[in-house]
């Protein structure tokens, strides 16, 4: 089983490097970007185990270290 | 008095620490190793600045789960003196033993200088042998020092006299200008800026000798001074 999680900042944390690359659309000529927020997928292979106890394993790997939930929020899929 | 300095992979400033707390105060100081399980006790342990696991993932994120992490957390809770500089303030908050996060400088940049920063409370075993409200010269060298809260923690905080530093001009984009902060009981500290980088004023800056000073005393005093 394999899992796709995306960690990406709370919309609360100013996200600096984003802005960065906003600006730099707007250079290359894409004028209507108006904002651009930058996140991490990490794909995990779970191994052998059922659909629900991935769900309850990628909840605590998310909690406990994947996304710092003072200031990132997480999402995951599964893939296969 | 008897400090622990642990040492995880990618630790760059632990021997500094070592330094100060043996040969400038001649304290008994003992390296831990991250991997080790079998810890004695120490009265003050250290987690030093540098970049533990090259900082992957988040910046002190995979060394809260090293093995003398366990050890650590079980010191801070029996209310003995932690104190994190830097990457060791990035694990504390990711350990969730201090409030809040750091996250990268609001000018995207790595900033190494020497700031000023002002001692906020000096009734805590950190900061007892600072005066209240006194501006110290301490380097910072950090590209994740921006420290985050949500406001109603940052008013019990305040409230409750955890924020002990703060920058006399903001660095790095810290709400309320915070440079180093302590726990609700006082016993771990958190700070950004390096006091054992300047901690002889022969090498051309003691400023930072107090905070370890404050240490020694209140340990030798025996009791809290709040």
């Amino acid at each position: 089983m394999k899992a796709n999680v995306y960690v990406t900042l709370k919309n609360s944390i100013a996200d600096p490097q984003g802005f960065a690359i906003k600006g730099a659309l707007n250079k290359m000529g894409y004028e209507s970007v108006e904002d651009v927020r930058i996140g991490k997928l990490i794909e995990v292979e779970l191994g052998n185990v059922t659909k629900e106890e991935a769900e309850k394993q990628l909840n605590v790997m998310c909690e406990k270290l994947l996304a710092n939930t003072v200031i990132e929020k997480y999402r995951f899929e599964l893939v296969e | 008095m008897k400090f622990g300095i642990v040492v995880f992979p990618g630790s760059n400033c632990d021997i500094d620490c070592y330094h100060v707390l043996k040969d400038v105060l001649n304290q008994e100081v003992n390296y831990i190793w991250h991997d080790s399980e079998d810890i004695e006790d120490y009265d003050c342990i250290v987690l030093p600045g540098g970049f533990s696991y090259g900082d992957y993932l988040r910046c002190g994120a995979v060394a809260q789960f090293s093995k003398a992490m366990d050890k650590v957390k079980k010191h801070a809770e029996e209310g003995k003196l932690l104190i994190g500089i830097c990457n060791g303030f990035q694990i504390l908050t990711e350990s969730g033993l201090l409030p809040g996060a750091l996250v990268r400088n609001k000018n995207l940049k790595f900033i190494c200088d020497t700031v000023e920063v002002k001692a906020e409370n000096n009734a805590t075993p950190f900061t007892n042998q600072l005066k209240d409200g006194e501006v110290i010269n301490i380097p910072i060298a950090h590209g994740e020092g921006n420290y985050v809260v949500d406001e109603e923690t940052l008013e019990k905080m305040k409230e409750n006299g955890q924020i002990l530093f703060t920058y006399q001009e903001n660095p790095n984009g810290s709400i309320y200008n915070i440079a180093g902060v302590c726990n609700e009981s006082k016993n771990v500290l958190g700070m950004m800026p390096h006091p054992e980088r300047a901690s002889e004023a022969i090498l051309g800056n003691g400023d930072g000798i107090g905070i370890f000073k404050s240490i020694i005393a209140f340990f030798e005093g025996g009791q809290k001074n709040d």
